[in-house]
């Protein structure tokens, strides 16, 4: 597939790890570099990226999916959305296995409840425009990549009269999460892999605390292993010599001003709002919800002051914060598996804790 | 959640086109991307394109790790 392959190649792969090891000789400490974005996780576990880095350097899983972060209020109010039977539950695939405090999307579905999953807002749009006596709610999740297209869906939604489409929107920013997070007392990092495609919408630029007031090393890196471990190469140069920026090693998909025409859809239908985080808790202004005139499309999220009810010994909330590794949970790999999940960390394909299940930590600890 | 895919878009009409996935063709929208062309790899997100890839930008990384590296061999 072209621009995946050759960012593949076994060769490049080499040259990087042997200049990752040769730089990290010249550090007298370990150091911690977070990667936030779930598609990270997953890419670090498949192509068992920790492994190749000398043990100077730790690689710690963030609060980058989507999933992950939502709180079980929302789940929980999707499913009493259903309690009206002229309501249509449409969902991306993630969110239909999340337990909420009384089960998840699909157990709800089972009990005949009508929830279809699908793969894009599209979809829920099509699904409306040909249920027109039904009310088609979409559960709107996603960072600053996905809030354009359930924007521009909105929007579609309006100029074809299907007025029967509703969004409820649990959409979340991800610089102000960031900022909680290096916040937060117990975090010791000394940098960032930063999200791709989040930043194909914003840019480098709404980052730029993290190096000026945090002194965290920032690197936007793509998804595949050369674009991996060159953003990693690049944080440790930055560590080296002490100077944090924010820089770009994904130029390919992100752009110095991000993607200014998805942004303005973005702003055109949502306005930012107050979002309850799970692992991270309420945060102002880090969630997106539908602007007033747009009205007509939405579905109340639930107050983001609730904050999400977890399993009592589930680690999900330490997990996601970078301060608990999943196989540090008691649950971990026992009562919780894909299988049959108690936290939206295993819940999630890039979950940490399903990536750690998947590929075995020795792929993530080295 | 955030996956992308770099699709080619083979057709463009309005707001929406299609583009190429293992042989098949899937409709993707295009209202958030300006100028879009037939020929162009798009980054496919939820069935929408969100970004244009940077061609040169693309080569031009593969060229700085294969010319860097080689020449940091000897060194």
């Amino acid at each position: 597939m072209k621009y995946v392959d050759e960012y593949r190649r076994p060769d490049l792969v080499e040259d990087l790890v042997r200049q990752i090891r040769r730089r990290a000789s010249g550090l007298d400490r370990k150091v911690r570099f977070m990667e936030v974005c779930g598609g990270h996780t997953m890419a670090i576990g498949r192509f068992g990226i920790a492994s190749l880095l000398p043990e100077r350097i730790e690689l710690l899983s963030g609060p980058g999916c989507p999933v992950c972060v939502t709180p079980t209020t929302y789940v929980d109010k999707a499913i009493e959305l259903t309690s009206d039977p002229s309501v249509l539950l449409t969902t991306f695939g993630d969110l239909y296995r999340v337990p909420g405090s009384a089960g998840t999307p699909e157990e709800a579905c089972e009990r005949g409840a009508d929830v279809r999953v699908v793969y894009s807002p599209r979809d829920a749009l099509g699904i409306a425009d040909s249920n027109r006596q039904r009310l088609v709610v979409f559960l709107a999740i996603g960072f600053e990549t996905t809030a354009p297209t359930v924007a521009a869906t909105v929007l579609e939604a309006s100029r074809r009269g299907i007025a029967n489409f509703r969004v409820m929107s649990g959409h979340k920013t991800m610089p102000e999460a960031l900022r909680a997070l290096v916040q937060a007392p117990g975090i010791a990092l000394d940098g960032f892999i930063l999200p791709g495609h989040v930043s194909t919408v914003i840019g480098p630029e709404p980052y730029s605390f993290l190096a000026r007031e945090f002194g965290m090393a920032c690197c936007i890196s793509g998804f595949e292993p050369t674009d991996i471990l060159q953003s990693i190469l690049a944080l440790l140069e930055q560590t080296l010599t002490g100077e944090p920026i924010v820089q770009n090693e994904y130029r390919r998909a992100v752009r110095p001003g991000g993607n200014a025409v998805a942004r303005e859809e973005m702003m055109k239908v949502f306005e930012p709002a107050a979002a309850q985080w799970r692992g991270l808790g309420l945060i102002p202004r880090s969630g997106l919800d539908v602007r007033a005139e747009w009205g007509g499309f939405r579905v109340e999220p639930p107050d983001p002051a609730v904050p999400s009810q977890e399993h009592a010994s589930c680690q999900c909330s330490e997990v996601l914060r970078g301060r608990a590794r999943p196989t540090a949970c008691p649950l971990f790999g026992k009562r919780c598996t894909p299988q049959s999940a108690v936290g939206p960390c295993m819940v999630s394909s890039e979950g940490a804790c399903a990536a750690y299940y998947r590929y075995g930590s020795v792929r993530f600890e080295g | 959640m955030c996956w992308a895919v770099p699709l080619r878009l083979v057709e463009v009409s309005g707001q929406a086109g299609k583009v190429e996935l293992a042989g098949t063709l899937r409709e993707v929208g295009l209202q958030l991307i300006s100028e879009p062309q037939v020929g162009d790899y798009v980054l496919v997100h939820a069935g929408f394109a969100i970004q244009k890839v940077d061609q040169q930008e693309a080569e031009e990384t593969l060229r700085f790790l294969a010319e860097v590296f080689a020449g940091r061999e000897e060194a």
